[in-house]
């Protein structure tokens, strides 16, 4: 019985998801019906964390706009997130970024994950 | 057209509308049901179908019953019902129905027996705020107040709400919309929830009211 439930579940999600980690900066694409005309919106900025699993699995990105932090939470299965881009990846030891809130400036920044390096750590 | 049919609580679970929105949705196994018996207008005075749902093994039904089943050729079942019929289509006993016959529909009325509460108290039964929780209170968090006046008419009225026990009772969600009927697992999604834990009984109806609002 519960195994219909797995399977509606499953049916609905991406078959591929781009991986991502917290800490990673992106550009989320949504689509925003506006009356009749679609239009793709991009959101670019760092992945402060990524909650829940399966269907229900949600990321949040944090952005500043005009001086003022913005955060959106995404559903990763949600059919209006057409694309999720990794522009650059970030080398972080929380799993969720929320200390980003209270920080301004220079301080927001996230170092950038040495390429080869966590391969070799391996 | 058959009026309802019987099913099974599956659970809840979420389904993605195109515009990316997360609609609640319940699960409900439908059928297939079989026709135990058929009431005519000639021999019952009325039209109705009685429908079987679910296997039960023959050694666990009492005899009349196992003949009951028998003459329509059909297993021992363990949830039976008589659902209303306008005694239009050609039906028989033995017939199976499935979720397809409410394939076009777009709202439902789902009936089942509520969760069981056991003894509680007027704030969760009823909905009652309670006492203040400050400014000198004695133990006066959760009660109900009073249950009367006094002198006249110097008794407690019936039906006054008092604390007892809540749930496990029949109760009827109507107007639930259809989200998807799925007709190769037997399913339908209904939104929102319905009364009941997951895998107890449930009746599911045509609805009869008139949608309010869109």
């Amino acid at each position: 019985m519960a195994k219909l439930i797995t399977d509606i579940e499953n049916e609905q999600m991406k078959q591929e998801i781009p991986q991502f980690n917290v800490g990673d900066t992106v550009q989320v694409h949504v689509n925003i019906s506006e009356r009749e005309r679609q239009r793709v919106h991009v959101f670019t900025g760092i992945v402060i964390s990524r909650k829940g699993s399966g269907l229900r699995e949600t990321f949040t990105v944090r952005r500043i706009v005009a001086g003022e932090g913005v955060e959106r939470t995404f559903p990763i299965h949600s059919p209006a997130i057409t694309a999720i881009k990794v522009t650059r990846s970030g080398s972080v030891r929380r799993a969720k970024l929320y200390y980003l809130r209270e920080r301004v400036g220079k301080a927001t920044h996230v170092k950038a994950k040495q390429s080869g390096k966590t391969k070799s750590a391996k | 057209m058959v009026d309802a049919l019987l099913g099974k609580k599956v659970g809840m679970t979420g389904v993605y509308t195109e515009a990316g929105e997360l609609v609640p949705v319940t699960v409900i196994r439908l059928g297939p049901c079989v026709v135990i018996q058929v009431k005519t207008p000639k021999k019952d005075g009325y039209s109705a179908l009685q429908l079987g749902f679910e296997d039960r093994k023959p050694k666990n039904v009492s005899k009349p019953l196992r003949g009951h089943y028998a003459k329509a050729n059909a297993a021992p079942k363990r949830f039976l019902r008589e659902v209303s019929w306008d005694g239009e289509d050609d039906l028989q006993p033995g017939a199976a129905l499935t979720a397809e016959i409410f394939a076009d529909q777009k709202r439902v009325d789902v009936t089942g027996v509520t969760k069981g509460r056991g003894f509680q108290g007027v704030v969760k039964r009823h909905g009652f705020a309670g006492g203040p929780k400050t400014h000198g209170q004695g133990n006066h968090h959760r009660t109900g107040g009073s249950i009367g006046q006094s002198a006249a008419p110097s008794r407690v009225f019936k039906g006054v709400k008092m604390p007892g026990r809540m749930g496990g009772a029949r109760q009827t969600i109507r107007n639930l919309d259809v989200v998807r009927v799925d007709k190769e697992r037997d399913a339908i999604l209904v939104r929102g929830q319905v009364p009941g834990p997951n895998s107890g009984y449930v009746v599911v109806r045509r609805a009869t009211a008139k949608a309010s609002g869109s």
